[in-house]
């Protein structure tokens, strides 16, 4: 960043946006220079999108001014946002999935000869822009075919095609792989090195310290302050967005494990081509221990979890719980033998999301005193289930038991799913990357609760792509590659780098 | 609700400006048609038999979309509904009110049957199910043709229906209350149709297999997930469902038609079924009202011929609103998106 007095590329002063009576922005301020990254920081619901929407023109602001280059606009409308070069990159990707790239990206601003759509000329720019920014794709690949790191790329492709100067991201790293952000970030530094400024809403502090230049922290609404990143670390981050101090590592008693819980013995089975994925994999939970499986995805962990809770079934093996038999069993079943399960995607398999709060919290129990009497539904039993859990597991905003669980942000979603299968307070917990999409506050509160399973004497199965979450929380880690357990190592000595090292496909030396 | 009232509206412009092309007044045809089903007590009885069978029509429709379900096949769940009723109702001799109840409990039993086949191919086969009734709907219709010309069944004096059922078998009021509205035809199906619709607004929202079934439309992964066999919900859904098609049949039959005559084409009763649970956002308690509003425009339809005017307007109306409907899903679904933005905090 130079000396020189430059006009910032956005300006946004004193920023009031109100629905109804509630202030989701309360006087908010955010300068972004030319060619700088700068992230918003905040809790989930602290009010980012809806600055970011109030930028974009998607909302009009109750009060505050906008500038862009200097110069003051009114956004009232997407429009006006995209003629001044803005463009946003949502959260949830708004393609066309039987559409090709190329199609994708120039939809709305179709260059065109006579009649037709002039797709030579726009593939060229595709090309050439995708090129500048060394950000490989193929321009005839249909959306559904290509990977979801693949789709973001095409996001953003959309967003430069149209000309944008300044690039909003919204949770951009949400459902990447950790290749898949490496990547990301990469481009984000060309970008900016173009000149151009890149708005970056998230709540990952990794991904601030790693690339942003500045970082905005907002907090239930207000501006709490900006700060240039080279100057602060993780904990004094995480400490502003969330009010207090936050503990990085969990509290762990140092516990004997007990009896087996789960054993797996020489599983195999097949993913959803039918290729074979789990090639005789062995592994064992015992009561009152943790035990986390560390691996790149794809080496077998989704269908491992599925098999184990019944949705899969497997081809060859052994499974037994508390020594009674769990191999390819029903859902129905595994539930009954003690195992339950955060699953990993929480919109498709841990909610139905038209269903109220309540019901979703006696999804597996529905039919069982004191929820139905034979049957007939016990309305207000369920009812009062529901405030008990919605206050012992601070699910946000109160009141909620009656309204339907989409309705929820993402990280209150996730503590519905945790309060009802803690709660179920089964011998077997697996859980699948249980804080994916939560802020750090979201996070101590779902490990606390996994280290509470543990101490209660239950086994806990943790399954998760973020290494730091295993290895602060496994009492044990057992690393996957190819569909085996390849490598076992006691929590408490890992290392990140013997463990990415075992998670390539290494053999470990003792 | 609103969304329900503008798509009406909508529909009866639509009807208007298509009467004002063909040079019929839309205020002499509309005024012809409100006059003609509901002016008197006797209409309005009229009205109300016509509505019965379609209730029961669009329950079945309703309750299937519930989990997740298209039962375009009420069509055929209704055909051989009235068909079991009629052989029912003509071979076997019961006194009075049981002979009506084994008639419907063999109407819903076939209605039933035929939508859980139609299951069964979708959970064990995979076969769409769509495709599966809209084929069941053709077998039902050529059923019913061979079956009304069986000599167990036949008319004698008439070839081209079945024997009337026993009066045993009929659910008609007795002559006092006919001959006070003034519609001869004045049946028990209203009340029947009631109390399914609130049974079923219990079953769906009140009891464990309501929960499964709704757990099931919303989201098949997760109620799997949560240990609901989505398979054997929807063998259940379907065959409820069929069988209050096959009940609307029953109705129908034993309370105005008596006998079966040899189709020259679908009657349509189980698709104004869909308009019905569409119309009746559907909610059973809805229903009850879609249906009673079909009711009045079809009998007040076969009113417009006295002015000249076609009384297929009636379907022209019932189409738009249809489609006026299933368009202001897709903008409720725009307009809570954005909602939803907004709530976003």
């Amino acid at each position: 960043m130079g000396n020189e007095q430059k006009t910032a590329a956005v300006e946004m002063k004193g920023i009031v946006k109100k629905f109804g009576d509630f202030v989701a922005n309360d006087h908010i301020n955010l300068t972004v220079q030319k060619g700088e990254v700068h992230a918003i920081l905040g809790e989930n619901g602290a009010g980012k999108s809806t600055l970011m929407n109030v930028l974009y023109g998607l909302y009009q602001p109750t009060e505050g001014e906008i500038f862009i280059n200097g110069q003051k606009v009114v956004m009232d409308g997407p429009n006006k946002a995209i003629e001044r070069g803005i463009g946003m990159v949502h959260q949830h990707f708004m393609l066309v999935q039987p559409f090709t790239v190329v199609e994708n990206i120039v939809l709305g601003t179709e260059p065109t000869k006579g009649l037709t759509v002039d797709l030579k000329s726009a593939r060229e720019k595709v090309v050439e822009i995708s090129k500048r920014y060394n950000m490989a794709i193929d321009p005839d690949a249909k959306i559904e075919d290509i990977s979801v790191g693949m789709q973001q790329r095409v996001e953003i492709l959309k967003v430069l095609y149209r000309g944008a100067d300044i690039l909003i991201l919204d949770e951009p790293t949400a459902s990447l792989t950790p290749q898949e952000i490496t990547e990301l970030i990469e481009t984000i530094g060309r970008l900016t090195k173009d000149g151009k400024s890149v708005i970056l809403i998230t709540h990952k502090l990794k991904e601030i310290t790693s690339c942003a230049d500045k970082c905005t922290i907002i907090r239930a609404g207000k501006y709490i302050d900006t700060v240039d990143v080279d100057k602060v670390n993780e904990n004094e981050l995480a400490a502003m967005m969330v009010g207090r101090d936050v503990s990085f590592t969990v509290d762990k008693p140092d516990k004997t494990p007990g009896d087996v819980v789960l054993d797996v013995k020489d599983l195999h089975g097949n993913d959803y081509r039918d290729i074979e994925i789990l090639r005789g994999l062995n592994i064992q939970v015992r009561s009152g221990e943790i035990v986390g499986i560390a691996g790149v995805d794809g080496n077998g962990q989704t269908e491992l979890v599925e098999i184990l809770t019944g949705l899969k079934k497997a081809t060859s093996g052994s499974v037994t719980v508390n020594g009674q038999d769990a191999y390819n069993v029903t859902p129905r079943r595994a539930f009954d033998l003690g195992i339950t399960s955060i699953p990993a995607d929480r919109q498709k398999y841990g909610l139905v999301l038209d269903f109220s709060v309540a019901e979703n919290l006696i999804l597996q129990n529905y039919q069982k005193k004191p929820f139905a009497k034979g049957a007939f539904l016990q309305k207000a039993n369920i009812g009062e289930h529901a405030t008990e859990l919605i206050e012992k597991f601070d699910i946000r905003p109160r009141g909620t038991e009656q309204h339907p669980a989409g309705t929820l942000s993402g990280g209150n979603q996730q503590k519905v799913i945790i309060a009802r299968e803690v709660t179920n307070d089964s011998d077997l917990l697996i859980a699948v990357n249980p804080t994916r999409g939560l802020d750090v506050g979201a996070i101590e509160f779902v490990h606390k609760y996994l280290v509470e399973q543990r101490n209660k004497g239950k086994a806990v199965l943790l399954v998760s792509f973020e290494l730091d979450e295993i290895m602060s929380l496994s009492d044990r880690i057992e690393v996957i590659f190819e569909g085996r357990i390849t490598g076992s190592v006691p929590g408490k000595d890992a290392d990140e780098k013997t463990l990415g090292f075992m998670m390539a496909g290494g053999v470990q030396h003792e | 609700m609103l969304y329900t009232i503008i798509a009406i509206v909508v529909g009866f412009i639509v009807g208007a400006i298509l009467l004002a092309i063909i040079g019929i007044s839309p205020v002499a045809a509309y005024g012809k048609l409100l006059t003609g089903a509901l002016s008197k007590p006797k209409y309005i009885a009229w009205s109300v038999v016509y509505a019965t069978p379609l209730i029961l029509t669009g329950l079945s429709v309703a309750f299937s979309f519930k989990t997740g379900v298209f039962n375009i096949g009420a069509e055929g769940q209704f055909v051989v509904g009235s068909l079991a009723a009629s052989v029912v109702g003509v071979c076997v001799s019961l006194p009075p009110v049981l002979h009506a109840v084994v008639c419907a409990l063999a109407a819903m039993a076939a209605g039933g049957l035929w939508g859980a086949v139609v299951g069964l191919l979708k959970v064990k086969k995979g076969i769409n199910e769509v495709l599966s009734y809209i084929m069941f709907n053709w077998i039902a219709y050529y059923l019913s043709n061979y079956m009304v010309n069986l000599p167990f069944l036949e008319n004698e004096g008439n070839v081209e229906a079945t024997k009337n059922i026993q009066s045993s078998a009929s659910i008609v009021c007795p002559e006092w209350i006919t001959s006070l509205t003034g519609c001869s035809y004045t049946n028990w199906g209203i009340l029947i149709a009631v109390v399914v619709a609130v049974v079923i607004w219990v079953i769906i929202n009140k009891t464990t297999l309501g929960y499964q079934l709704r757990a099931v439309g919303f989201n098949k992964n997760a109620a799997e997930y949560g240990g609901i066999n989505s398979n054997a919900a929807f063998l259940k859904a379907m065959a409820i469902s069929g069988a209050l098609s096959g009940l609307g049949g029953m109705v129908q039959l034993c309370g105005m038609s008596y006998r079966i005559s040899q189709f020259a084409g679908q009657e349509g009763y189980g698709f104004q079924g869909i308009t019905v649970a569409l119309i009746g956002s559907s909610n059973p308690i809805g229903c009850i009202f879609a249906g009673l509003f079909y009711g009045v425009m079809k009998y007040g339809g076969t009113k417009l011929t006295l002015i000249n005017a076609p009384s297929e307007v009636i379907d022209i109306i019932m189409g738009v609103i249809v489609l006026f409907i299933a368009v202001s899903h897709v903008f409720k679904v725009l307009l809570t998106n954005r909602k939803k933005g907004g709530k976003k905090k």
